[in-house]
């Protein structure tokens, strides 16, 4: 590679971080402000309401209440950047702790599914793909379109009406863990909420993979390289398996944004602790703290899971190595 | 042309199975209320009680029947999901068409609030929202709305920018046709077919969204009768007396799967019709 377009590819990459950063500072900006319409004083909130003004009005200079909005932003992104975002308005505890061990149970939840479900829809792409409009092809179709209908709780509910209660009573449909407990220590009770993250992204995944699997098979040089006689299974590796790379990479990151996003629902099915039902849990009692930090932290990971995505397909694509968006 | 394209789409199985599950459903929904054996928040009997004659499907978890709640509780699905579906769609293609025309600071500054918007997973961004809103049922559509503006303005927006670049718009500027009349006639005709598959992919979407909510605690309230909130109030005694959960569920499923087989029907006409808008 020459230097120009390696300069080209740093100024890029450079300019696309630097878009990545002002995005989450802008996200904190409005998640700061939308909490701040809350209704309600966070003060009276954790004194109850036979507690005297004058408690009340100590308790709000304690939080910082009573400070311009400025202030009080730049104090809780302080606090935020530095580890100490503030204590729960409900249980009092810090909001670091509270959402350590949940942080991890979801992250375990997302990287188990998304390491299924990325190899999972390459194959069945790449095997429909391959035999288009074959009944293998067809079925593919078929089971992928009922699968995109169907909303992703919907799909976990089904499982566990399948799976758990009536008909083949044969796993676990809620997650039991003690607090610091591992939730690959019972693999079992993971199966079904895997699963239903898996069932909701395959369909989209699979379908991307199919379509760019079909477009190398029409092109030009696969065209060309069979009818010089190169062997089929080489044609598979050396053209349409490359080919299929970056599908496969904007595939895993979209994959991951779309499943960050899943397991709140997921997660309130199944009783996971993790990030999604704090949040839910958070919403329901106003607890703004934890509702800041848990909206925050998926807004960052979606956006450095899109970052991800297209600097690493930048890197594998040569022509848009210099193509600078 | 899209009145033709629709009635060529007509002509898809798939089009015509998703209309008649849709059509199945929204006639529960609609003469549902009527036929009730029930008043939705009567107490009929023991909380979860079997099947009987005074209530077919059972009882929920206070004891109110199972069939009269089904019945009564879908209209808040639907028209929760159709109006916020509505100004959802209207709003994005709005702004996406507005940034894709002035391009320049007007682009960049719209575009780049839709990035902000889309940075959060849109049940985060509702459930953010709705904690502002302090569960209010009326706020609902609204909430929907903003959490599809930004993928619904970046379509608009790429539609839009395509067909402002070609020749005929320019040569409208050139004759000094007003703004607001190039966009009706030259900008919205082209993306306006983008926008009805997007229309129905966002209406199956909201159909979920909105079940989830109240699923979640965010949308509506006890004592109203609602598929959603009929599936979590009865999640707990799910192997005790399943028809609580189980036909809210179901009935949430088909009428998802009808309005996708709308969509999937239409868009597969659109690609047939013209290959390079779409694919399936």
């Amino acid at each position: 590679m020459d230097g120009s377009s390696s300069v080209a590819r740093r100024l890029w990459l450079s300019r696309r971080l630097l878009l990545g950063v002002v995005v989450v500072l802008l996200v904190s900006v409005l998640v700061f402000l939308a909490t701040q319409v809350l209704p309600g004083d966070p003060a009276r909130a954790v004194l109850g309401h036979d507690a005297t003004p004058e408690r009340v009005a100590a308790l709000r200079t304690e939080l910082g209440l009573d400070r311009p909005i400025l202030d009080q932003y730049f104090a809780w992104l302080g606090g935020v950047l530095s580890g100490d975002p503030g204590r729960s308005l409900v249980t009092q505890e810090q909001v670091s702790t509270l959402i350590g061990d949940r942080a991890v149970n979801s992250a375990v939840l997302v990287l188990v599914a998304a390491a299924i479900v990325v190899p999972l829809s390459v194959f069945v792409g790449a095997w429909a793909g391959r035999r288009r409009d074959r009944p293998v092809d067809r079925v593919v179709l078929v089971v992928t379109l009922g699968l995109t209908a169907l909303p992703e709780f919907i799909i976990a509910l089904l499982l566990v009406i399948l799976f758990s209660t009536s008909v083949f009573p044969v796993l676990p449909g809620t997650v039991l863990l003690a607090p610091g407990q591992s939730p690959l220590s019972n693999a079992e009770q993971l199966v079904l909420p895997v699963v239903a993250l898996v069932l909701g992204v395959l369909p989209y995944l699979a379908r991307l993979v199919r379509g760019s699997v079909i477009d190398v098979y029409e092109s030009e040089y696969v065209r060309t390289a069979r009818l010089k006689g190169v062997p089929e299974r080489v044609v598979l590796r050396r053209h349409v398996l490359r080919n299929a790379l970056v599908p496969a990479i904007q595939g895993t990151s979209l994959a991951l944004a779309y499943l960050t996003g899943g397991i709140v629902v997921i997660e309130q099915v199944f009783n996971y602790p993790g990030l999604g039902s704090a949040l839910v849990d958070a919403v329901n009692n106003r607890d703004v703290p934890v509702i800041q930090l848990i909206c925050l932290i998926f807004a960052a990971c979606y956006v450095v899971f899109n970052l991800i995505g297209d600097v690493l397909t930048v890197y594998v694509t040569p022509r848009l190595r210099t193509a600078g968006r | 042309m899209n009145t033709t394209l629709l009635r060529r789409s007509l002509r898809e199985p798939r089009m015509r199975i998703g209309l008649v599950l849709t059509g199945l459903i929204l006639l529960v929904i609609v003469v549902g209320p009527l036929i009730a054996p029930h008043a939705h928040s009567d107490i009929v009997g023991a909380p979860y009680a079997p099947s009987s004659a005074t209530a077919l499907l059972g009882t929920d978890y206070l004891g109110e029947d199972v069939l009269s709640r089904v019945l009564a509780g879908g209209q808040s699905i639907v028209w929760i999901s159709f109006v916020g579906t509505l100004v959802g769609v209207t709003a994005g293609a709005v702004i996406g068409m507005t940034a894709a025309y002035s391009g320049g600071v007007m682009d960049e500054l719209l575009m780049r609030a839709m990035d902000v918007l889309r940075a959060f997973p849109p049940l985060v961004l509702i459930l953010l929202l709705m904690a502002m809103a302090g569960a209010d049922t009326a706020l609902m559509p609204l909430i929907v709305a903003i959490a599809w503006l930004p993928q619904v303005a970046r379509v608009a927006y790429g539609a839009a920018r395509e067909v402002v670049s070609r020749e005929f718009v320019e040569s409208a500027e050139t004759l000094g046709a007003p703004r607001l009349r190039i966009v009706r006639r030259e900008i919205l005709p082209n993306v306006m077919t983008p926008l009805m598959v997007e229309f129905g992919l966002r209406l199956t979407w909201s159909i979920g969204v909105v079940t989830a909510m109240s699923f979640l605690g965010v949308g509506l309230q006890p004592p109203a009768a609602d598929w959603g909130l009929m599936i979590k109030e009865n999640y707990q005694g799910l192997a005790l007396q399943p028809w609580g959960v189980v036909v809210p569920v179901l009935c949430v499923a088909l009428f998802t799967f009808g309005t996708n087989l709308i969509t999937e029907g239409f868009a597969r006409t659109v690609a047939r019709v013209s290959p390079q808008e779409g694919h399936s």
